[in-house]
């Protein structure tokens, strides 16, 4: 915990906030051409990542010293888990919503489809 | 002034009258018999105010006894209703009143019996498993139980003024929102499990706490006794697992009380996400309320069989991994929701890996016994009713993992049949196993033995014949929460046999009542002098019985696993860490009344809430903040007690 | 007698707490991403995006978390003034953030786009007001534990170990910066890619 480290975390998240910012005003101003819907949805959550990572570490004090040690694993398993539920939650809504919001037609056509690729 | 209170709310129809009158009367009576015995100081001083973990554990258990009583007359009803009301009769119980019954039993039995249950007994036996005094946060921990007896509280108050849910335990939208449930019964329900629930997840963080930080010197975490170890991954699921319930009641909340659209049928609201969410708690709450009963099943079971447990590593590997593996299977229970085959695919395989560690345990369980000498007391015999029963009850589990096998077998009473075998088995049997295996470290004496293997055998036949008849009328078609059936069908005998199961299980609990009070009146006779009355293992029974208020002597330096059976090795006599060391004064937590006066702020404020008596929740969660400001401020909580 | 407190222990029970909240946080991050599209006729994603406004509480919140750090750091220091001088900037940004964000709301509540708009905007309120809840009670603690330190001249000898509190406190600070990193970039930001 000293002031450089705080500096560095600092002006290191100063940065990835412009680029985040940036890339929005960029993807606006090009009118939606550049960076594209695509590109700029991977670079806002790659960098958000970053700087979780960035201040995690510098703020957060997680990955300097002995007693941090333990922090750390729960940190780990807060993450996954998060991700487990996050992500589980995403997946499994993303398919119950496709397939609970078929009108009946829609319905009878996915189910003579849905072995096809078998 | 009383928001929608009215008078009407206490006018609930003859049987609610009858239980009301149970209620006031038996309240009356006990503070009676406290008036009478001149204990009113004494209850204050040395119980409610207390911050003392054997204390808090013993409080635990008894209001989980309690709530155990009341869940089960509701089961009761829920039996001698599903026997009557076939054909022509409708029973004794109108539909909405049925349905608070159900809701009322599932509700009391995981959140107000199984839970207390589980913090009870580590309060009790994690501190001086790992050579603690206390819990890490003794505040924190007393704030835990009283916010449980809060939660317990407005419970039973819905029984006296207004009513309950009648949406089942988990309260599923649409029907738990405002425009199906427009009275009080769903926010008691809430609210209820808000207060618990924050008393369970502060109860979490105290014991990982002091797990990870308060063992005594040379007890590496390999060397701690495997129930501190399920202790452990119990408590590290509350920490995960809570946070998440607490959110979902959140979000219902906002739908009920401000017109929020998380789950409406309306403005974009999706009910399938309420199931999501409540399942991804719901699964691993109930390794919550397993795992230490694997635990303590791994303590009784090589003492009983006068040798050391088998597989220590595999029981710690295995339970670490169904920690982490209760958090991935939690779509089993909506397998038939409409997700696509490649979602319950992929769920249906992890719950059938899921049982793979959980049956590592078993076999470890029995390696322990093969060329033991077993003793055959009543932990035993618990441990062996558990062990044939669970097995079974898991493998109909699996059965449902198959996706299409659930769409059949979902909601039906086949399953459940399955979750009461698991929890009556696990967690009923694991309980009574502990009780009659600590009883005496608690107490300083022994439970007698005649009523409790009555009892035993009364609940093992009263669970076959309860539970039998329902893994049938589940393939024959019967659905959970029916409050009537047609005549013809062929299942009315089947539940008329559920019926007399439930009536032998309820004789099973008034021998275990019996049990208590013959063994207070035999006390001196079953007196446990050395403090370590079945040879045990593990530190707790290096200490006298009961628990002195100090708890240890003095702290030991621990060199193996089963400390204590390596220190009787040694030749050390019985009792010796209750000898005192250099240490002549330590501190310990001073009494307060301020956990109490906080949960009873925080109740205040849900009543209010649930009768949206708007003037009232701010008053009181005020109160509830000035507590916590004025505790912040104390600067001497601690007392010298000279050893 | 006076109190004891055991600073590893406490901290480490501080920190399980926030990695709990992490999990209440992941809920309502969730429940905003499968409601995303649920904007029942109401406004989407995009149309909250308001990118000066957005950078503005970002900002604010960003320098509010460094200053909380150079009072963990005056504290190590023994340095008081600076801790209190730190902490008054610190609680004054935090303000500031939470100022911003109440104008926000009360825009789109004027507007007819409250919380009960549509479940999108439920998703939207409760997410973002949560962690605003959280900025509330950070700053309410703040000021608990000004009065606590200015009634003990030495830090040591202060009611149940400030110290510990205070690395506490900063370390909730911190957090609920890390926690605003996934909104500003999954809430609003991402706004932009529909």
């Amino acid at each position: 915990m000293t002031i450089k480290n705080y500096s560095i975390g600092f002006a290191l998240s100063l940065m990835l906030t412009a680029l985040s910012f940036g890339a929005v005003w960029l993807h606006y101003y090009n009118h939606h051409r550049w960076p594209t819907h695509q590109e700029l949805f991977v670079w806002i959550i790659a960098l958000a990542v970053v700087q979780l990572a960035v201040q995690v570490y510098f703020f957060l004090h997680l990955g300097q010293g002995e007693a941090a040690r333990l922090n750390a694993a729960m940190f780990a398993l807060a993450a996954v888990l998060v991700a487990v539920v996050v992500g589980g939650s995403l997946w499994i809504m993303t398919s119950l919503n496709a397939r609970m919001q078929m009108s009946p037609d829609q319905m009878m056509e996915y189910m003579q489809h849905q072995n096809d690729a078998m | 002034m009383f928001g929608t209170l009215t008078l009407s709310a206490f006018a609930q129809g003859p049987i609610v009258l009858g239980a009301q009158l149970f209620i006031v009367l038996g309240g009356l009576c006990i503070a009676g018999l406290v008036t009478y015995l001149g204990r009113w100081r004494w209850l204050w001083d040395e119980w409610l105010t207390s911050l003392d973990a054997k204390k808090i554990g013993v409080m635990y258990m008894i209001v989980g006894v309690v709530m155990f009583v009341r869940g089960g007359i509701d089961a009761l009803m829920m039996r001698l209703q599903q026997a009557l009301s076939v054909g022509a009769s409708q029973g004794y119980l109108t539909p909405e009143h049925f349905q608070q019954v159900f809701t009322g039993h599932g509700t009391i039995m995981i959140f107000f019996v199984a839970m207390p249950v589980v913090f009870g007994l580590l309060n009790l036996v994690v501190p001086p498993q790992i050579g603690a005094r206390d819990l890490a946060f003794p505040f924190l921990n007393a704030l835990s139980f009283w916010l449980f007896a809060g939660g317990a509280a407005l419970v039973m108050l819905s029984l006296v003024v207004g009513q309950f849910a009648t949406t089942g335990w988990l309260a599923y939208p649409p029907l738990s929102e405002l425009q199906y449930s427009p009275g009080v019964g769903v926010d008691y329900w809430m609210w209820a499990l808000q207060i618990s629930g924050a008393g369970s997840l502060i109860a979490g963080i105290n014991f990982v706490t002091t797990i990870l930080t308060k063992r005594a010197p040379g007890m590496t975490l390999m060397r701690m006794p495997i129930f501190v170890w399920t202790a452990l991954g119990s408590m590290l699921l509350v920490i995960f697992a809570f946070p998440v319930l607490t959110a979902t009641l959140a979000m219902l909340g906002l739908d009920r009380y401000l017109g929020f659209h998380f789950f409406t049928t309306g403005g974009g609201g999706n009910m399938m996400m309420y199931v999501n969410l409540i399942w991804t708690w719901g699964h691993p709450e109930v390794y919550i309320l397993a795992l230490p009963f694997f635990g303590v099943f791994s303590e009784v079971v090589p003492v009983f069989s006068q040798k050391r447990l088998f597989g220590y590593t595999s029981m710690v590997v295995a339970t670490m991994t169904i920690v982490f593996f209760s958090f991935v299977v939690w779509l089993h229970h909506f397998f038939t929701m409409g997700a696509g085959a490649d979602v319950n695919a992929f769920f249906g395989i992890m719950t059938m890996v899921i049982a793979i560690p959980t049956g590592v345990k078993i076999f470890n369980w029995l390696f322990t016994m093969f060329r033991g000498r077993i003793i055959f007391a009543l932990p035993m015999l618990w441990f062996l009713g558990f062990v044939a029963l669970f097995t079974l009850g898991g493998i109909a589990g699996v059965l449902m993992a198959i996706p299409p096998a659930d769409f059949e077998l979902h909601n039906s009473l086949f399953l459940v049949a399955h979750f009461h075998t698991m929890i009556v088995s696990g967690v009923l049997f694991g309980l009574f196993a502990a009780i009659s295996y600590w009883f005496p470290k608690v107490f300083g004496f022994k439970l007698e033995e005649r009523w409790g293997v009555r009892a035993f055998w009364l609940w093992v036949v009263g669970f076959i014949l309860a539970f039998g008849p329902l893994y049938l009328l589940g393939f024959l078609g019967a659905t959970r929460r029916l409050d009537h059936y047609p005549a013809g069908l062929g299942w009315q005998p089947l539940f008329i046999i559920a019926g007399v199961g439930a009536v032998l299980i309820a004789l099973g609990v008034g021998c275990q009542g019996a049990q208590i009070v013959a063994s207070i009146r035999r006390r001196v006779q079953l007196r446990d002098a050395t403090g370590d009355p079945w040879g045990g293992r593990t530190l707790e029974w290096a200490l006298p019985s009961p628990l002195p208020e100090h708890t240890f002597g003095h702290i030991p330096q621990v060199e193996s696993r089963d400390a204590w059976w390596a220190m009787k090795k040694e030749g050390h006599a019985p009792g010796v860490l209750g000898v005192p060391g250099t240490d002549r004064i330590i501190r310990v937590p001073a009494n307060t009344p301020l956990p109490l006066y906080m949960a009873g702020a925080l109740f205040l404020a849900c009543f209010a809430l649930v009768w949206h008596i708007w003037w009232l929740w701010p008053l009181s969660l005020s109160g509830f903040l000035g507590c916590i400001i004025a505790r912040s401020f104390a600067h001497e909580t601690e007392r010298p007690v000279t050893l | 007698m006076k109190n004891t407190t055991d600073h590893k222990a406490s901290i480490f029970g501080f920190w399980l707490y926030l990695m709990s909240d992490c999990l209440l946080f992941a809920s309502l991050f969730a429940t905003f991403a499968v409601l995303r599209g649920n904007t029942f006729g109401g406004p989407n994603a995009e149309e909250l995006l308001n990118v000066p406004f957005v950078l503005a509480e970002t900002l604010v919140l960003l320098t509010s978390s460094f200053t909380a750090g150079v009072a963990l750091i005056a504290a190590q220091l023994n340095k008081r003034a600076w801790v209190f001088g730190a902490l008054a900037a610190t609680f004054i940004l935090g303000a500031t953030f939470l100022g911003l964000e109440l104008h926000e709301f009360a825009g789109l509540i004027a507007a007819g786009d409250g919380p009960g708009r549509s479940a999108f905007l439920s998703a939207f309120f409760a997410l973002v007001g949560t962690h605003g809840l959280h900025v509330a009670a950070g700053l309410l603690w703040m000021l608990i534990l000004s009065a606590q330190m200015l009634s003990r001249p030495d830090f040591e000898a202060a009611p149940g170990n400030v110290r510990t509190k205070l690395l506490a406190l900063g370390l909730f600070w911190h957090f609920l910066d890390v926690v605003w990193i996934g909104i500003f970039s999954l809430v609003y930001l991402l706004g932009a890619t529909l």
